[in-house]
């Protein structure tokens, strides 16, 4: 029994140690290292022996002397078992060993006696291997969207794996293709637009989403349950199966290639999930106050704007942001709609730059990373409201 | 009193909802009403517009003598396929000024020229001309005559309002269209999206949910995908699968994992041998997939997350008093818990992955077996212009939606029942 926990976990950790030396690796091969094997089986042998030397000593030696000193010998082997590398990627593996051998420091053999000690550590390694390996495989095109808009179209061809910056380039060298797309792409009109027509939907979003959800909380009229069930239904309808329609009537109205069109169907498309967000908080608003408000003889008007929207901050705040990113990542409605350069909103413009073989794709790149930023900034800023905001609004994407 | 109260609150709550009822009503629901009428419809995007007569006038001076002035109208159908009937033309000119020979078509009464050009074929043409003189042989001033723009009307139908109705875009779309395949790549694209989705939304929910450091910024992280912009991700994606040198496909031959790149988004199919058995992968099918499973399922993991955090702690220390496993207490605890949450992911999903545009449309354009019937929808439309075509198509998308639908609160239904 205890040795079969033994096998097992040797077996475990040293698999989960391979895996963060490969992506290590893998990052080192794209820094412009001329690395050609991953040499599994080797690092997967000397890391089960450092498990193995790790349970054995057990307590005899202080823990940080001992994670020190087998990550250190670890390091010197793996070293000796590799291609030539330079001592930033070696320095690399000890300070991940580091962390590794920190792990396993709840690990002696006293402990691998206990019960279902074996699928705790195949669950705590698969955790970690988990975390590592969701973290890697979300940055990973996030990074090499940043680091391609850096380097040239010429550089990627030549090694399609050196991401590496050169640093002793001049900072206008560096940064050419944001110039580039600045300049001669008119990147600058685009954002300006992009920015227009997502802050206008929020605007006129809420002027039409804070009475309507008011009325569909708190009062009552005929047909406000069929407003209410019909509104969950109608997010829904996809936006592809509008398009035509709205094309040829847009079309006809003269509605295309203008940032009102946009507006419109952008703001229509955002309202149901609005209202429906907003009435659910507006709900948890109590009466109380708001007879306070009528006995001050104010009137529906004076009790949404003194009274409903200061205490519903917030969940206005977490409508507006959604909003905001539905409308800047919007891409279908501004594909169809928008055929002049003139009034390209971003993702458009850059649809439209991929459309040209010829573009080098580090312009390509430049502008992704530039439509991207925002949204990015905009989540991590305020991610608490953002992520309350997903959650009710994303029976709706 | 209290009834004239409630007539007041019910007059305040519609014009409070009214706009976004109206709005919403003209943008979403009208539309989809109107591809039923125009799935009817044979008509092509070239037809959309409505015809008008139009002209553009040319005025000249004839000789030496300035009290005469050529006019020259060039008259034209805007529509290459129409004809406009009734045509009306009208033109002002200046006090004084008459015409000389006018067209029979036309008359001059009150300083206007009205002509009746009855109708006017598809692509109608006609240089049209009339001289004016000046009663008292004074010079006309030219840039006055010029300023003034002709006005011309005329009935034409709009092509989107005629009543003649045809069922050639839905036999269209069922027999000519390979609809088998087209319903077969949207019922699997749609179907391994969704599970994938879930799948790993439970994976990373339940990872996050551990006692790890730094747990927030990893729920952030993992939903970078989801708040990203489409376009950026998709590009993203493309220039790292590209098969000639695309990042993943030099990294792979660099360790000798592959030796030819493979063309993840372009080929149809890849022949795998597992234990001898041949098969068929749909590659580039499988290949977008993977992107939507990779963009979409923070979101299964966003919902699952919320539910497991809500699980009482109190259990999971009970079935550790009880000797239970970690397998057995997911097994029995965690999956029981969130069976509600999952089966609702799924059905939404479900139909959001159906009507999914973007992500197949920037990743591979349609091409190499994934056309899916979103994508079909775009093809008919606006590649091949033919708008009744892409409506059918979309009446089709709107029927399964109804009837996945139905389904579904049929299955809410009896499990609020068993409840």
């Amino acid at each position: 029994m205890k040795f079969k926990s033994l096998a097992i976990f040797l077996i475990v950790s040293s698999f989960f140690l391979t895996c963060i030396l490969s992506i290590w690796k893998i990052m080192a091969t794209l820094q412009g290292l001329s690395f050609t094997n991953l040499n599994i089986t080797p690092v997967f042998l000397i890391g089960i022996l450092l498990s193995l030397t790790f349970v054995l000593i057990g307590n005899k030696l202080n823990n940080l002397i001992k994670i020190l000193l087998l990550s250190f010998i670890f390091s010197i082997s793996y070293f000796y078992l590799n291609e030539t590398s330079p001592y930033w990627y070696i320095f690399g593996v000890f300070l991940i060993t580091l962390f590794f051998t920190n792990k396993l420091k709840k690990y002696n053999m006293q402990s691998l006696k206990e019960d279902f000690i074996s699928e705790k550590i195949i669950f705590d390694f698969i955790t970690l291997f988990g975390i590592v390996f969701f973290a890697f495989v979300i940055l990973f095109p996030f990074y090499i969207m940043l680091v391609t808009s850096f380097k040239t179209q010429i550089a990627l061809l030549v090694n399609p794996l050196d991401f590496s910056l050169d640093f002793t380039k001049s900072l206008t060298e560096l940064f050419k293709s944001y110039f580039v797309i600045f300049e001669t792409y008119n990147f600058g009109r685009y954002i300006l637009i992009s920015s227009a027509v997502s802050i206008g939907t929020v605007i006129v979003t809420l002027l039409f989403a804070i009475p309507a959800a008011y009325a569909v909380a708190r009062l009552n009229f005929f047909g406000k349950n069929f407003l209410s069930t019909s509104i969950l239904i109608i997010y829904m309808f996809p936006a592809i199966v509008l398009v035509i329609p709205l094309y040829t009537v847009f079309s006809q109205l003269g509605l295309r290639n203008s940032i009102f069109g946009l507006l419109i169907v952008y703001t229509a498309t955002t309202l149901p999930v609005a209202i429906y967000m907003l009435q659910g908080y507006f709900k948890s608003i109590p009466k109380e106050i708001e007879d306070a408000g009528i006995m001050d003889g104010q009137n529906w008007f004076g009790i949404i704007l003194k009274i409903i929207i200061p205490l519903s901050l917030p969940a206005i705040a977490s409508v507006a942001l959604y909003v905001f990113m539905i409308a800047w990542n919007e891409f279908l409605f501004s594909l169809m709609f928008l055929d002049s350069p003139k009034s390209f909103t971003l993702s458009r413009a850059i649809q439209y730059l991929s459309g040209d073989a010829e573009t080098p794709r580090q312009y390509l790149m430049a502008g992704s990373v530039i439509v991207t930023l925002p949204v990015l900034f905009i989540f991590i800023y305020f991610e608490k409201y953002l992520v309350s905001g997903l959650t009710a609004g994303s029976v709706k994407e | 009193m209290s009834d004239s109260l409630s007539k007041l609150e019910k007059r305040t709550a519609y014009t409070l909802v009214l706009p976004a009822v109206l709005l919403v009503f003209a943008i979403v629901l009208f539309p989809i009403f109107a591809n039923v009428w125009i799935s009817f419809k044979d008509i092509e995007l070239k037809d959309i517009r409505i015809p008008e007569p139009r002209a553009k006038k040319i005025v000249k001076s004839i000789s030496e003598n300035q009290s005469e002035l050529k006019i020259i109208y060039k008259l034209r159908n805007s529509s290459l396929i129409q004809e406009i009937r009734n045509v009306q033309f009208q033109d002002k000119f200046p006090t004084n000024v008459s015409p000389v020979n006018l067209d029979s078509r036309c008359n001059f009464q009150s300083k206007k020229v009205v002509c009746n050009f009855g109708n006017w074929q598809a692509k109608y043409r006609e240089n049209f001309e009339i001289t004016i003189q000046n009663n008292n042989g004074e010079i006309i001033d030219k840039k006055i005559i010029k300023s003034q723009k002709p006005v011309l009307s005329g009935k034409a139908d709009n092509p989107l309002l005629t009543t003649n109705f045809t069922l050639e875009n839905f036999k269209k779309v069922f027999y000519e269209n390979n609809f088998v395949e087209l319903l077969l790549t949207t019922f699997y694209f749609t179907f391994f999206g969704t599970v994938g989705a879930i799948i790993f939304g439970i994976l990373a929910a339940q990872l996050v949910n551990q006692n790890i450091q730094g747990r927030t910024y990893m729920r952030g992280i993992l939903l970078f995908p989801y708040v990203g912009p489409v376009v950026a991700l998709a590009y993203t994606w493309t220039l790292l699968l590209d098969p000639n040198s695309g990042t993943l496909n030099a990294l792979l031959v660099n360790f000798n994992i592959i030796e030819q790149p493979i063309n993840l988004l372009g080929q149809k199919y890849i022949t795998m041998s597992i234990l001898g058995f041949e098969f068929k992968l749909r590659l580039a099918l499988t290949t977008v997939i993977f992107f939507e499973i990779w963009r979409y399922f923070p979101l299964a993991f966003l919902f699952i997350l919320a539910r497991l955090q809500a699980i009482p702690q109190s259990l999971y220390e009970a079935a550790e008093v009880d000797g239970a496993s970690p397998i057995q207490k997911f097994i029995h605890i965690t999956l029981p818990q969130i069976t509600a949450i999952i089966s609702i992911l799924f059905m939404i999903r479900f139909i959001w992955n159906f009507n999914k545009f973007e992500d197949i449309f920037l990743l591979t354009g349609g091409a190499s077996g994934t056309r899916t019937l979103p994508i079909n929808v775009y093809q008919q439309g606006f590649a091949v212009s033919d708008i009744g075509m892409g409506s059918a198509v979309s009446i089709v998308i709107v029927m399964l939606l109804l009837s996945f639908m139905i389904i579904y609160f049929r299955l809410i239904g009896k499990r609020a029942n068993e409840v």
